[in-house]
């Protein structure tokens, strides 16, 4: 059996790399997918732990996570798509209009 | 004394004209003005009704009525209800409130009909008559301090009435904050009352006063009591030093010169001084200020009143002169003289206003008498109810001033607190009364027509002048010969002067004194028996006394008759042979000017440097200033984190939530 260490470093490379991606790119769809990344990164730390400790409500949290992910992802390409049609651009720099 | 007697239709005499004013108040501006003239009219009259049929009931009983309204402040033993009291004083002030202002209300439907605002000053005139009804009725100082301050107000929105014009706004303020000294010294008269009686009922007050020895020897609690309450009377009824603000209060409209300042609001000092006779009665100090100012008021204001050429600020004068006799009256002890005088007063003073507006209206807003003149062709009734004015106010038997004035002079010489000083001033002040009145009279009624005809130059119009151009401008006549008053105006007119022809016989014999007599309890049978007694001893002396008062009547008669009638050219030359002392009368002595150098000037001075620059600028608005500038400047050096670069955000929320992290882990390895 492959020790809970394991997933639990694999989960944290993956969300590191979410946040990262996050930072760095200025695609707006590259960041809501390092976003997903972030997201899954989580989801991969409360399975391992579910199977660990014969809890099913890691099980549970990771479905809860996918629907509120699978709503975000629906409500989020529909933003993208209108910020798009209005601005002409997918660079979040050149999406300030809110700044002081 | 019997015991009060419980009536509710008491509370319902003031409420009714309140009722009118709120009604014309809101819904007047989208009314008809038949509308307005109806409700104004109806609710004024149903108080009146009110008063005649409390007037009819009460003849035959004398115990006082009261009812209570309502608690209103409960605070330990000290309490004060909305109540209100009726006995034979307030019963006189109410049926010459509301008859008079009756008659007043009915002569504005004529006079202001025409104005933009009539629904405004319907309402206003209503407002007066529930604040003055208030006052006369209240049962407790502090309900006839709400009456008096709210007369206050009203007399402050009618000066003001016509208030784009700065002099008559300015007139407003002034009458305002002269009256606000005044009110002073009667509040802090209400407090040395709650101190030392507890109570500010007037049945209370004056029972407990009653036990407190004649403050004989020098000033205490009453004397303070009543020379403050005297300073409130001061204010409202126009005496030295704060008579300024009546002569200025003519700005406003005549009929409102009339009502509130000359027959109703004005006397209310009188009436609060007479309805504190029992504290007064005990302050024989406070008594001896009070004549000295009243008999001091009368003959200065009289003098101002001979150089005077605006014939409503020669009614002005007369008005706080008139006054002053009033105060004699209450200051020898002769309260119920005073209050007879203010019954006269309320008659024909009313009905020189509403004539004299009469005139104005007639001329097409002319006040200069000067450019007057032969009136009595153009305008019979009016000359006819004036003349019977004229010569009430003069003293000629068997008008009505006669009676009132000849008992205020006898009193002032016969009675114990009175001393021929008092009654040598009155009579040379009833001389000048008669003289300028008789002058006002020959001017507008006698000789030729003195105003130009057609044209009309508006810039030195009057107020009321300007308001009746608009009205006259599209009138077929125009301004071209005097006229006569239409007849809403003129039925006012010949009621009061009625009224001012036979008002002074109920006089005769003492019997309006015993009428009074229940309410003056201070130096109870003991001045009615010496009344008595002193009658016939002193009988010759009062009849000599008349005579004397009489023939100085027909002395001003006649010395008006030869300056103004048969040589008009005199007084001119005369006026410059007295010079300087000509100037100074027809400026007033220069009272104004004076108030403004010792008073106003250094208030202002001090108000703008020290308050305004100093404290309101230099403290209070530096404090909120500086502090919203250390706002801005904080927040104007963390502005800039606010870049708009969506990826720094989420970095300071990583950075953030790593801090966090760490910080749990730390603490948790600890």
């Amino acid at each position: 059996m492959v020790p809970l260490s394991y997933y639990l470093v694999l989960s944290g490379i993956l969300f590191v790399c979410g946040v990262l991606g996050f930072l760095i790119k200025r695609n707006i769809i590259t960041i809501f997918m390092s976003i997903e990344l972030m997201l899954n990164g989580v989801n991969l730390s409360f399975v391992a732990f579910a199977a660990q400790w014969h809890a099913l409500s890691g099980q549970v949290f990771v479905f809860f996570v996918m629907v509120v992910a699978a709503a975000e992802a629906a409500v989020g390409l529909a933003i993208i798509i209108a910020v798009y049609r209005t601005r002409e651009t997918l660079n979040v720099d050149r999406v300030n209009l809110l700044k002081l | 004394m019997t015991p009060p007697t419980l009536n509710p239709l008491l509370w319902l005499v003031p409420i009714l004209p309140l009722a009118g004013a709120a009604i014309n108040g809101y819904f007047g501006r989208r009314s008809s003005k038949k509308a307005i003239t109806a409700i104004a009219l109806v609710f004024c009259g149903a108080a009146f009704v009110m008063a005649l049929i409390l007037a009819a009931r009460f003849s035959s009983a004398s115990a006082p009525y009261y009812y209570d309204l309502a608690h209103w402040i409960r605070a330990g033993s000290f309490q004060v209800d909305f109540s209100f009291y009726l006995d034979q004083l307030s019963l006189v002030m109410l049926l010459v409130v509301t008859g008079v202002g009756f008659l007043i209300h009915i002569y504005s439907v004529g006079y202001m009909g025409d104005d933009d605002g009539y629904y405004r000053f319907m309402a206003y005139l209503n407002l007066f008559m529930f604040f003055m009804l208030t006052l006369v009725l209240a049962k407790n100082y502090l309900v006839m301090f709400i009456g008096w301050e709210g007369v206050g107000l009203a007399s402050y929105l009618l000066i003001g009435f016509w208030f784009t014009k700065d002099s008559a706004a300015a007139a407003g303020k002034k009458a305002f904050i002269v009256n606000r000294i005044g009110d002073f010294g009667f509040l802090i008269a209400l407090f040395l009352m709650i101190k030392h009686f507890g109570s500010l009922d007037f049945t209370r007050v004056f029972a407990q006063v009653s036990a407190w020895p004649i403050e004989t020897a020098g000033a205490g609690t009453l004397t303070a009591i009543g020379l403050l309450l005297m300073v409130g009377a001061a204010g409202k009824s126009a005496q030295i030093p704060l008579y300024v603000w009546l002569p200025d209060a003519m700005e406003g409209p005549t009929p409102v010169s009339a009502l509130i300042h000359a027959a109703t609001m004005v006397t209310a000092g009188v009436y609060m001084v007479a309805r504190s006779s029992a504290i007064f009665d005990r302050a024989p100090m406070a008594m001896t200020v009070v004549a000295s100012i009243g008999t001091l008021t009368a003959l200065f204001a009289a003098t101002i009143g001979i150089a005077q050429t605006d014939i409503k600020k020669v009614l002005a004068y007369s008005t706080v002169s008139q006054l002053g006799y009033m105060f004699m009256a209450c200051g020898v002890g002769a309260f119920s003289a005073g209050i007879f005088h203010l019954m006269t007063h309320a008659f024909f003073k009313g009905l020189l206003f509403l004539a004299a507006g009469s005139v104005i209206h007639g001329v097409g807003g002319e006040q200069d008498m000067r450019k007057m003149g032969g009136l009595r062709i153009y305008m019979p009734i009016t000359f006819m109810t004036m003349t019977v004015a004229t010569f009430a106010i003069a003293g000629f038997p068997p008008f009505a001033g006669f009676f009132s004035k000849d008992e205020i002079l006898w009193k002032a010489f016969s009675s114990e607190h009175g001393s021929w000083v008092f009654w040598l001033i009155g009579v040379i002040t009833a001389f000048i009364t008669s003289f300028y009145m008789f002058r006002l009279w020959f001017l507008t009624f006698f000789g030729d027509y003195r105003g130009a005809p057609a044209v009309h130059d508006v810039k030195h119009q009057s107020a009321d002048a300007r308001a009746m151009h608009d009205k006259h401008a599209h009138e077929e006549h125009g301004h071209g010969d005097p006229h006569e008053s239409p007849w809403v105006m003129l039925g006012p007119l010949v009621v009061l002067a009625i009224l001012s022809f036979i008002g002074g016989w109920i006089g005769i014999g003492g019997r309006f004194e015993h009428f009074l007599a229940p309410v003056f309890q201070g130096g109870p049978a003991a001045e009615l028996a010496h009344e008595t007694a002193g009658e016939a001893a002193g009988s010759g002396t009062e009849t000599l006394l008349m005579l004397i008062s009489v023939a100085a009547a027909v002395s001003g008669f006649l010395l008006a008759w030869t300056l103004y009638f048969r040589r008009p050219q005199l007084p001119a030359r005369i006026a410059t042979a007295l010079g300087g002392l000509y100037q100074a009368v027809a400026h007033k002595y220069y009272i104004d000017e004076l108030y403004a150098t010792l008073f106003v000037k250094p208030l202002i001075d001090g108000s703008t440097t020290i308050l305004w620059h100093g404290i309101d600028q230099g403290a209070i608005d530096a404090a909120v200033n500086d502090s919203a500038d250390a706002a801005r400047h904080v927040s104007d050096s963390v502005r800039h984190m606010q870049s708009g670069n969506l990826r720094s955000y989420a970095g300071w929320v990583a950075a953030g939530s790593a801090v966090v992290i760490a910080y749990m882990v730390w603490m948790g390895i600890r």
